[in-house]
């Protein structure tokens, strides 16, 4: 995967020197191990910051809506499926990208790894074809990558770009026989207060810091809904149930858009499994209108269109 | 021995249809349970997930939602896109834990005064069998 690296570079020296596009979108290496962040490079001789590796989960569609520069951009799989998201949504326009596709192998949780390493500090992280090896000070440990892939990467059953220019390596092998929805399966058998209690418990962490939702591509709104106070839908503190209304209306306005690109779940600073929201509705979309969101451009979400013959079972 | 439970059910009728309904049955003499508080809505794709939250967190033991049959919405197509969003959102409610029960949807037109009688008959036998509702109603102050 490191092999990204220099093809991103090369690229987007050539496209800033032949002014394709006024910057690119990419990832570079952050300042402790296993932190990739974004960063936004608009001139040649900055490209060599560039960099990838299997710790850039960030979603870098987050960085489109409302822009209007020409700007090339690095896409995995699921940030391929938020542009296309985005492209029909009219946040950005298909002549102003340039799509990067990385076909991916699945992002690594740092959470994951530094459960494994009994709080060791970890100071460089490295790959190796399938393996994982962390150096830290006295001691370096080797790994199969595999048992680190997020949540989401793990159940992904589009790793190749839906949309792009430029591939940066070969397309990979799509993951077959994907059981995506176990978890879901497991909630949906429980008995209604059975069900409040574990999300209940679920949320209990919650500090209300939003993270989620900033780091959410969907969520473009120029007024969010929990920003909004006349009329106030969410309250401002810890009460259990302004929480659960924040998370419910969170997931539901991502109802039919979201990739499962895990980036809510990547940002929780405390740790909260916020997928399992999202993922009902996913189920649901597809259980209902068998539409999956982000891969082909043509046609409209599934909320912005009907058929008559839709399935209403629960109206009277 | 304390009163019997009545539940409070907050009613969202569309302006076209239920709402006509609710009021031909009212001008028929049609006798029906008093648990609902009607709030008109101009149709019934107007309705968001949020006011039904709302109703919810400020203590209604029941939430109704009705608008026009498909095809004769008066804005051509809004329940059309409202069913979608109800489907999505009833599975996503209940989902998290909220009873069954607790959150109803109809189509009910201006001449179905009957139906009408029926539903909220049907819909408040079933909220007072569940009892009050225990979770999801905000016990803190509303602060800005």
């Amino acid at each position: 995967m490191l092999t990204y690296t220099n093809k991103i570079q090369e690229l987007a020296k050539r496209l800033l020197t032949e002014g394709k596009v006024d910057l690119v979108i990419g990832y570079r290496q952050g300042t402790i191990p296993m932190m990739n962040e974004p960063v936004q490079v608009k001139s040649a001789d900055q490209t060599d910051q560039l960099y990838w590796d299997s710790f850039c989960g960030v979603n870098l569609a987050n960085y489109l809506p409302r822009r209007t520069e020409r700007i090339a951009i690095v896409a995995k799989g699921c940030d391929s499926r938020n542009i296309v998201v985005h492209l029909q949504e009219g946040q950005v326009k298909r002549e102003q990208l340039v799509i990067l596709g990385a076909p991916c192998q699945g992002m690594l949780d740092r959470r994951k790894v530094w459960g494994r390493l009994d709080g060791l500090e970890p100071l460089k992280a490295l790959e190796d074809g399938q393996q994982l090896i962390v150096e830290g000070k006295g001691f370096k440990q080797s790994f199969d990558r595999s048992e680190f892939l997020q949540d989401n990467c793990a159940i992904c059953t589009h790793r190749n770009p839906a949309l792009y220019d430029e591939l940066l390596g070969d397309l990979v092998p799509e993951q077959g026989g994907v059981d995506r929805y176990t978890d879901v399966r497991a909630i949906e058998k429980l008995d209604p207060e059975a069900r409040w209690q574990y999300f209940e418990e679920l949320l209990a962490p919650c500090i209300r810091c939003y993270a989620c939702r900033n780091a959410c591509p969907l969520c473009y709104c120029p007024t969010c809904f929990v920003d909004e106070s006349r009329p106030q839908w969410v309250g401002k503190g810890l009460d259990q149930s302004d929480i659960r209304t924040f998370h419910f209306l969170r997931a539901f306005h991502c109802a039919g858009r979201c990739t499962d690109c895990g980036a809510c779940e990547r940002a929780c600073p405390v740790g909260i499994k916020v997928r399992q929201f999202t993922k009902k509705l996913e189920k649901d979309v597809w259980d209902r209108y068998q539409f999956e969101a982000g891969i082909v451009l043509e046609g409209r979400p599934p909320l912005d269109a009907f058929r008559p013959d839709d399935q209403e079972e629960f109206i009277k | 021995m304390s009163e019997p439970f009545e539940p409070k059910i907050i009613a969202f009728f569309c302006n076209w249809c239920t709402y006509g309904g609710a009021d031909l049955a009212g001008v028929s003499r049609l006798q029906y349970p008093p648990n609902i508080r009607a709030i008109r809505i101009p149709c019934s794709g107007r309705l968001d997930p949020k006011f039904i939250l709302s109703a919810f967190r400020r203590g209604a033991d029941g939430v109704w939602v009705s608008g026009c049959h498909p095809g004769d919405c008066h804005y051509i197509a809004g329940n059309y896109y409202a069913r979608r969003k109800f489907a999505l959102f009833k599975g996503l409610l209940e989902h998290m834990g909220i009873e069954p029960g607790r959150l109803h949807f109809s189509w009910v037109s201006s001449a179905e005064a009957t139906k009408f009688q029926q539903v909220v008959t049907e819909v408040t036998g079933i909220v007072k069998a569940l009892g009050p509702a225990p979770h999801y109603i905000k016990k803190l102050a509303e602060v800005a």
